[in-house]
């Protein structure tokens, strides 16, 4: 459907304002910190979005792109030497590693139905685990390794806008990929795989792009958060991963980028802020429980989301009015 | 004749039912051709081994003299065969426009374009409003799918098929379940199609319908070819009568 985004395009250019003149006026550390996860973790989630809004498509093994992108970068720094044109190779590196796998596993494993997709990227995510635990010599196992990075990239205040403007930019692109005439196509798929057949398309063709793409995005998302940590281990593989970006997608609003943005936000603060309760009540150490009680509630009475509610009631609003 | 789309002992058997029975029949270029036959003949599973949906267990499919058995669905709608079904199969959280949009997309071979926005294609929507208005549902072009009435939905199922442009058209029941005051649009609708010198194949359940509508008949029974011929020849043929009346019954 050619939805109108329900935020005028004012809205967008105060947020982002106000996300530009933050560091100057708030430069704590731990603010930059959380809002870097913030802009890394949107990214993240909006490829996720990608496969689960767009083309209807359930993976339980985004995190593989993810983690292949943390230890492409760590991997890579740590070999060669840490300038600034190793970091743009590991990019490359990532990037066709990335596609690479989006390819392989979307023509093995996309022609099955949709459940067992899902279970098979289940599958494949433990293996890299698994891999990323044995391969010792590369990896250095489950306590994984620490890294350096270009110097100019440790400041925090700098690296906030990088990752703001990735966050920008993977938000753009998306955008223009999901409303070009391939991105419509998607959308038939998610809505009705045997009609967009029938009208021709070839649906696998599509969702392997689509895996494709999400998978190059979510490698870039990882790439980005083991630059910010300095520091790569088996967890950037992890379920727990995959799991944040299916519940920031889910409560932002399945099928709208602006969502996931919004979820990514929602859950990362969401985090940070019940960590710190820890010492109020042990119960809060244990976010986890939490989320899955959100996570029901929100499957329960918001399956839109929060901007996919809001759109509906928008479209209510103005039905009313005509 | 020249047949512009073939069968050849066309079989398909699930288990042991076997639904499609040895049907070898032609469909002449330009002229429409209706299926009829009681519930349950093997009609729309015939449709479905025509458009690629199930793969036969015998037999072959010929399009324009190639061999098109093995083809999948989409593979023959961009060789030109385009179908509408006979339950309800549009994208429901799409526009009306969207859908029939997206329809015209694939007639003009926009497939893999991701770069530009879809709004460039300007041409692709015009298109679209103009099926709509043919089909009386442009009034309805903002309207998710999902929000239209039954027969408001039919009627957009042959707006997209219409958009395919396609030589040959499969239209299975494309009354089912309209009111009785929709019905004569959608007969002028195919009407107007068959002024386009296309080839139409339409699967219809009211027999009285199809009579003064087509060129031939045939009619499928326990999914076997029983009879075929102009619209005369099947009125008076015997054993259709007795078919319809159910006092035969199959040989095995």
């Amino acid at each position: 459907m050619i939805r109108k985004l329900t935020a005028p395009p004012i809205w967008y250019g105060i947020i982002a304002a106000i996300l530009l003149i933050l560091p100057l006026v708030n430069d704590s550390r731990s603010t930059l910190i959380l809002m870097t996860q913030i802009f890394i973790f949107a990214v993240f989630a909006m490829s996720y979005d990608l496969l689960l809004g767009y083309t209807g498509i359930i993976s339980f093994g985004h995190a593989m792109f993810f983690g292949l992108g943390a230890y492409t970068v760590g991997i890579w720094m740590n070999r060669q030497d840490e300038s600034l044109f190793s970091l743009l190779m590991a990019i490359l590196v990532t990037v066709i590693l990335c596609a690479l796998l989006g390819y392989v596993l979307g023509v093995v494993t996309l022609r099955l139905k949709s459940h067992f997709y899902a279970m098979l990227t289940l599958a494949v995510a433990g293996l890299f685990q698994v891999g990323a635990e044995k391969w010792r010599s590369l990896t250095m196992g489950n306590d994984g390794f620490t890294f350096s990075i270009p110097e100019w990239l440790m400041d925090r205040q700098l690296f906030y806008y990088i990752a703001f403007f990735f966050m920008v930019g993977g938000f753009l692109l998306l955008r223009r990929f999901t409303l070009s005439p391939l991105g419509r196509i998607l959308q038939a798929i998610r809505e009705n795989e045997q009609r967009a057949e029938s009208l021709g398309y070839r649906v696998l063709h599509y969702k392997v792009i689509s895996n494709i793409v999400a998978g190059i995005v979510a490698g870039l998302a990882g790439l980005m958060y083991g630059l910010a940590l300095r520091f790569v281990n088996t967890g950037v593989f992890g379920v727990d991963i995959t799991l944040d970006g299916l519940l920031m997608t889910i409560i932002g609003g399945v099928g709208t980028l602006v969502g996931s943005i919004i979820g990514a936000a929602l859950i990362q603060i969401a985090h940070d802020w019940l960590t710190d309760l820890a010492q109020v009540h042990w119960l809060f150490e244990r976010w986890i429980i939490l989320f899955g009680i959100i996570y029901i509630l929100a499957v329960r009475f918001f399956p839109q989301g929060i901007v996919g509610s809001i759109q509906r009631l928008a479209d209510r609003w103005k039905e009313r009015k005509m | 004749m020249e047949y512009i789309l073939e069968t050849k002992d066309l079989t398909v058997s699930f288990g042991g039912h076997v639904a499609v029975n040895g049907v070898t029949t032609g469909f002449p270029k330009n002229q429409l051709k209706s299926i009829i036959g009681p519930n349950g003949a093997g009609k729309t599973t015939f449709f479905n081994l025509l458009s690629g949906q199930l793969k036969p267990t015998k037999g072959e499919v010929w399009f324009k003299g190639i061999d098109i058995t093995h083809r999948s669905p989409d593979a023959r709608t961009r060789l030109g065969i385009g179908r509408s079904f006979q339950i309800t199969n549009v994208f429901p959280n799409l526009t009306v426009l969207e859908n029939v949009r997206l329809a015209v997309q694939s007639q003009a071979g926009i497939h893999y374009q991701l770069l530009f926005h879809f709004k460039k294609y300007r041409k692709l929507e015009e298109r679209a409003h103009q099926i709509l208005e043919k089909v009386m549902l442009d009034h309805k072009s903002d309207f998710l799918a999902k929000n239209l009435t039954h027969g408001e939905k039919r009627k957009l199922e042959i707006a997209m098929l219409l958009a395919l442009d396609s030589e040959v058209l499969l239209l299975d029941e494309p009354t089912a379940g309209m009111s009785l005051e929709e019905v004569p649009a959608i007969i002028e609708v195919i009407r107007g199609l068959k002024q386009e010198n296309r080839t139409i194949i339409l699967i219809e359940h009211k027999v009285e319908m199809v009579l003064d509508l087509s060129d031939s008949l045939m009619v499928l029974f326990n999914g076997q070819l029983l009879a075929e011929g102009s619209p005369d020849e099947i009125l008076r043929n015997e054993r259709v009568q007795e078919a319809y009346l159910g006092g035969l019954h199959d040989a095995s």
